[in-house]
């Protein structure tokens, strides 16, 4: 059970950072498009840090 | 974008070419034990049937009949280390509800491992209900272990055909077409721009690495039930590789940050130290987490949502749970494609950039 | 679902060998070969290119060079054409010099023989006229000598009319 709520709390804070990052990145994007994929290569490793921050919560949290 | 045009084609290819092959039926590939006559239908036996797929296998089930209990597949041989190497095929333990008997000694398969026992196969289990059994070093050619060798063997010979294609002609076409811009773009947009100028000597490993993942990713979307990648142990390999590689790879500059930071006070060394040593293991850490939960999340999702079309029969009829269940495990499958590329690029790109940072020139 | 009990030694192990041996393998058989012939390749392409700009810079060379050249010739030419009028004209007007003094020289010798001819005449005539007078001088003496005032005065007059002449 409290994992769970864990596991939510994880969800939440994850989902957060990533349409942060996201967002910001579309704002880049839109404003430099040339620059699209150098700042989607930056985006992709961001989430992907933060996706391995999540999903090590999620599994020590198991 | 093109390159991401050329692997949407390619990914697309081999998942429908694999598809096709098999069948969309044989995704509730591998079983357990399950007790025989009765099939698949509550909860409580989908999610185990799950877990069950989630873990590596003995044998290399593709479907199993429920009402009669047959399985459709074949079983795969056993090399336990155990007081000496022993040899046997797995279809000894009978999926499981046999124990096996080779050298002298009584083994028997407890969800997916190998557990020493005495004639009777009985199992003493603890307080999570873990068996106390001592549990032999087992190399087995398990089902991951086969994906593995088929992933080598695909990898070996997409790639030494393009290989080979350079002697006739400079500019590749057809398959090698595809696989080309591949390779060039690991190396023009990982290994380059991550490493900087020395980035050939790792060109070996990225590429390998990148296409094993890749590979292993798509062939755990196809119905044959592979799992390779969502192995913890697999993982941890892959993770381990990339590990050694950038401590051997690291220069003065690299070591110096990690023990001795400089431009910063010495009680701040001092505190940094520990610091600088945790980022060092956590880094790889986080690979081998990132792909065997990514993976394991979707192969866990996919399942759930095919399903969906057994627990919500009893609510919105067949017709409606099918199709349902249909329209959204295929919308997922097709996310699991991208991930799938997705997952073999980050783990690639943070290798590079581990190397990267190990390799740099201070100045 | 655990993690360390789902850590299984045996894979782990069998997953290192199999992709220790798939990296050595692809490396020789693969990478290497295609990497070496991408950058040969790339090497080719910028080479080729390179030298295509070469090719275009000595063809402006040469085009430059064709544009001198057309352009000395041109000026040999009008130089050649010119000297070559030059020379008609000087030809022209040495001929004429030439022609003229030549005419003025056959006009001049024209004008001496007529001169001489003249004069010639004028003596051939003069001595006919001598002669005819000193015939009819004879006549006439002969006739008046035989009358001796009469010879006389013939001869003065005579003598006078010489000294007038």
């Amino acid at each position: 059970m409290y994992n769970l709520i864990g596991a939510g709390l994880i969800v939440i804070g994850g989902g957060i950072g990533l349409g942060q990052i996201g967002g910001k990145a579309m704002e880049a994007i839109a404003r430099q498009p040339e620059a699209a994929g150098k700042i989607q290569t930056a985006m992709i490793i961001i989430g992907a840090l933060l996706e391995g921050l999540a999903f090590g919560a999620l599994i020590l949290g198991k | 974008m093109n390159i991401f045009k050329k692997i949407r084609k390619a990914s697309i290819l081999f998942f429908f070419s694999l598809t096709v092959a098999f069948g969309y039926a044989n995704s509730f590939s591998d079983t357990a034990g399950n007790v025989q006559g009765n099939p698949i239908d509550t909860n409580e036996e989908i999610r185990d049937y799950i877990s069950h797929h989630l873990q590596d296998s003995h044998d290399f089930t593709l479907f199993t009949n429920g009402k009669t209990g047959k399985h459709v597949g074949f079983p795969l041989p056993v090399i336990i280390f155990d007081e000496g190497f022993k040899f046997f095929m797995s279809s000894k333990f009978h999926h499981g509800t046999a124990v096996a008997e080779s050298g002298g000694s009584y083994y028997k398969i407890y969800h997916g491992k190998i557990y020493k026992t005495n004639a009777q196969g009985d199992l003493t289990l603890d307080a999570h209900e873990h068996p106390t059994n001592k549990r032999p070093l087992d190399l087995s050619i398990t089902k991951s272990v086969l994906g593995m060798l088929l992933v080598g063997l695909i990898m070996i010979l997409l790639f030494s055909s393009l290989a080979k294609g350079y002697k006739k002609n400079a500019v590749p076409t057809g398959l090698s077409g595809i696989l080309e811009p591949l390779v060039l773009y690991v190396r023009d947009e990982i290994a380059a721009p991550n490493i900087g100028p020395k980035y050939r000597k790792y060109m070996g490993f990225l590429l390998t690495v990148f296409f094993f993942i890749w590979i292993s990713n798509l062939l755990g979307l196809t119905p044959l039930g592979f799992n390779i990648t969502g192995q913890i142990a697999v993982t941890v390999c892959l993770a381990l590789f990339t590990f050694i590689i950038v401590q051997f790879s690291g220069n003065k500059e690299y070591w110096k940050h990690i023990f001795w930071m400089p431009g910063v006070p010495v009680p701040m060394k001092i505190i940094l130290m520990p610091i600088e040593i945790l980022g060092m293991l956590t880094k790889p850490f986080s690979l081998l987490i990132r792909l065997f939960a990514n993976i394991t999340a979707g192969h866990f999702v996919v399942m759930s949502l095919i399903a969906l079309t057994i627990t919500m029969k009893a609510a919105f009829g067949p017709i409606a749970a099918t199709g349902t269940s249909l329209i959204l495990s295929l919308f997922i499958t097709v996310i699991e494609l991208l991930v799938a590329f997705l997952q073999a690029f980050i783990f690639t790109m943070l290798s590079a950039l581990f190397i990267g940072m190990a390799v740099e020139e201070h100045h | 679902m655990d993690l360390l009990n789902d850590f299984s030694p045996g894979l782990f192990i069998m997953q290192a060998v199999i992709l220790l041996i798939l990296i050595i393998l692809m490396r020789k058989f693969a990478w290497k070969p295609i990497l070496d012939a991408v950058s040969s390749r790339e090497e080719g392409i910028k080479d080729a290119l390179a030298s295509a700009e070469a090719a275009k810079k000595e063809m402006q060379n040469l085009q430059a060079d064709n544009e001198r050249i057309l352009q000395e010739a041109r000026a040999e030419r009008d130089g050649i054409l010119k000297d070559a009028r030059e020379l008609k004209t000087s030809m022209i007007a040495e001929a004429k010099a030439e022609a003229q003094a030549e005419a003025d020289k056959v006009v001049s010798q024209a004008q001496t023989q007529i001169q001489n001819e003249k004069k010639a005449a004028m003596a051939d005539l003069k001595k006919q006229v001598a002669s005819l007078s000193v015939e009819i001088a004879e006549k006439v003496v002969r006739n008046e000598l035989t009358n001796k005032n009469k010879q006389l005065e013939l001869v003065e007059s005579m003598l006078g009319d010489v000294v007038l002449n």
